[in-house]
């Protein structure tokens, strides 16, 4: 379906890449709401996995008391619903991240507070 | 002697033919379609404009006697409510943090109405219904204005208001409610009319004037609440207004079904995102409780809804397509949204707190199948951060649906375990949202919602900070240039309400209810 209207319908859209500094990536934490929803951030996509671990997700999630104790070995790593094998020297782009793409990681036995998913 | 001159005695039948229908005339120096433009491209067939009948009967010269009369009793009360220094025999200072954010993201949304349905009486060529949406019109003018007066006597005493209608248009959260009125603002005259009056009105709103609207009465404020019950009375006639149109509608073409159905889908769902602000004042922002929200779902719209669809169903209608996933939210919206906001206290323009433990124990006893498996295990981690003399505070910007534009906070049907994520592409660009419906309102009309302005991406995108703020220079702080461009003060209309000037000063004043007195 498409818009219905009195005339042509031009427009535009706002989020397209060249509008941001860097792509947006999406980035959420599964099972850990006490960051209610996922984080927005820019990022070039030539960011190596690792690099996200030790320098991205500290600044999002450090506040989180099971943070600390995350084994990143176990973790496992989602682009949007599918979940991928991680390599953790290979960029973002290798990983097949694009604009706007989502970035999950699940981290079992951790469960939020008091298993809470908070 | 003079002849008397004998009275034309009317019935109201026959005043309601002369003043609505026999007002029509048929332009002749320019086609009706083109005097009408906007009534015909959304696909809506009407044969007989003759056939729509204001069950009401209202004619313009009763509609301003009565709304004067109202207007009167209302300033009497709200007024006198002013003189007495009705703030201070408030439950509790936490309470006025429900009135501010009714002003910042309902309030401006009775604006909008007031010019929406003004253009639907502009649009229609039927004359008896272009009288109806005027009223309407004039209605939620009147309702912008009792709003603004008697929340303007708070804003003397309290912070989080002096700025409300810059806010509904810049703060980030505040969009939800924004998209909402431009969704209908800048849909067709018979969307806005269906969306509103019935999904809207009719559906959603029998929270706000019974059970919130109680609500604020037990807690001392009898301003807001008699502006609650002089609106009632026009919503009550909204919603009638509502659901005959939908009659009218659906009676006079065949066609109209599919439409009508898919803006009731719509409207429905769009209108039951925007209510989590209702539901999150019912359970978290009134101190002293009555109902909680899943409550007043159950008596105000459940209950009610599953009646009125059943009898729509004569016509062909079915509930709306979000209608079980609405009913399994009732168990919780309301702490979802609480615990985003007050990770995100920091940023808004009201406070925001962690209950307190008689409170929790009410919410548990209220959410038996939620509250204590999912939500209070994390407000009471706030607690515990509170005592070290901590609190969370969420560092980064959250990703929004791209139709309702909520933080992705929702979760999916029957668990507060996975939030719920949906994408789709559209012209090489992916979109995200809360839910199927978003989704499905997006891809009915994605040109039109590609285009919405999300917040979020618009702080990372530099648009809005104040002329001249670079993001590339020395102790830049992106925060607290976005707080200064919606005109949010750091530290006095933000943050954890212990400890605020609100609070102290609220203190200071001796203000709130004698708790003895309280439970008389």
């Amino acid at each position: 379906m498409s818009v219905a209207a009195i005339g042509s319908y031009e427009h535009s859209t706002h989020d397209a890449v060249k509008n941001f500094a860097h792509p947006l990536l999406y980035v959420a934490w599964d099972e850990h709401m006490i960051f209610s929803a996922p984080c927005c951030v820019t990022i070039s996509l030539s960011t190596s996995l690792e690099d996200v671990v030790q320098k991205i997700l500290p600044e999002l999630y450090g506040q989180h008391p099971q943070f600390k104790n995350i084994n990143w070995a176990r973790v496992q790593w989602f682009k949007s619903a599918t979940m991928f094998t991680p390599n953790m020297t290979a960029s973002l782009a290798e990983h097949g991240f694009t604009h706007k793409s989502v970035l999950r990681f699940r981290t079992p036995g951790l469960e939020g507070i008091r298993g809470s998913c908070g | 002697m003079d002849k008397r001159v004998e009275k034309n005695k009317h019935t109201l039948h026959d005043l309601y033919a002369a003043m609505t229908h026999d007002l029509h005339w048929e332009t002749t120096y320019q086609p009706m379609d083109k005097v009408f433009p906007h009534d015909r491209y959304e696909g809506i067939k009407v044969h007989d404009w003759e056939k729509w009948q204001d069950p009401f009967r209202l004619t313009s010269d009763a509609y301003w006697k009565f709304q004067g009369e109202k207007e009167k009793r209302l300033y009497a009360v709200v007024d006198a409510f002013a003189q007495n220094n009705g703030q201070l025999g408030v439950s509790d200072g936490r309470y006025v943090n429900l009135l501010k954010l009714f002003i910042q993201a309902i309030t401006p949304n009775e604006y909008y109405a007031h010019r929406s349905f003004a253009q639907v009486g502009r649009s229609l060529r039927g004359d008896a219904l272009r009288i109806a949406t005027q009223m309407k019109s004039a209605d939620e003018l009147r309702h912008f204005q009792n709003q603004t007066h008697a929340i303007s006597n708070f804003n003397k005493y309290f912070n989080g208001m002096h700025h409300a209608p810059q806010w509904f248009d810049h703060a980030w959260y505040l969009s939800v409610s924004k998209s909402f009125a431009e969704d209908a603002f800048s849909a067709g005259p018979f969307e806005r009319l269906i969306g509103l009056s019935f999904g809207f009105d009719d559906l959603l709103t029998r929270p706000l004037f019974a059970s919130l609207m109680s609500a604020v009465a037990h807690n001392g404020d009898l301003s807001a609440v008699s502006v609650g019950f002089t609106a009632q009375s026009d919503t009550s006639r909204h919603m009638t207004m509502g659901q005959e149109a939908v009659k009218f509608l659906l009676q006079q073409d065949a066609a109209n079904l599919t439409i009508i159905q898919r803006w009731i889908d719509k409207w429905f769902w769009r209108s039951y995102r925007l209510m989590t602000f209702a539901a999150m004042m019912q359970d978290y922002m009134v101190p002293k409780r009555m109902m909680s929200w899943k409550e007043g779902w159950d008596m105000f719209v459940q209950k009610p809804g599953e009646a009125l669809f059943a009898e729509l169903a004569q016509l062909g209608l079915r509930k709306p397509k979000g209608w079980e996933q609405a009913c399994d939210g009732k168990h919780h919206i309301s702490h979802q949204a609480w615990n985003a906001y007050y990770g995100f206290g920091h940023t808004l323009a009201f406070h925001t707190w962690v209950p307190e433990i008689a409170e929790l124990d009410w919410l548990s006893q209220k959410y038996p199948d939620s509250f204590d498996r999912w939500y209070r295990p994390r407000l009471e981690h706030y607690a515990q951060l509170h005592a070290a003399g901590q609190r969370l505070n969420n560092q980064s910007v959250p990703m929004q649906c791209q139709t309702c534009q909520f933080p992705l906070i929702f979760t999916e049907q029957g668990s507060g375990r996975w939030t719920a994520y949906r994408e789709t592409q559209h012209a090489g660009e992916t979109f995200h949202f809360c839910s199927d419906h978003c989704e499905e309102i997006f891809s009915n009309e994605p040109e039109k919602y590609s285009q919405a302005n999300l917040a979020s991406h618009q702080i990372l995108q530099g648009q809005c900070y104040n002329a001249g703020v670079q993001e590339n220079t020395a102790g830049f702080d992106r925060q607290a240039a976005v707080l200064d461009f919606c005109q949010i003060v750091q530290g006095h209309d933000n943050g954890d309400f212990k400890n605020s000037e609100d609070a102290l000063n609220f203190e200071n004043w001796g203000a709130g209810q004698d708790p003895q007195e309280a439970q008389l």
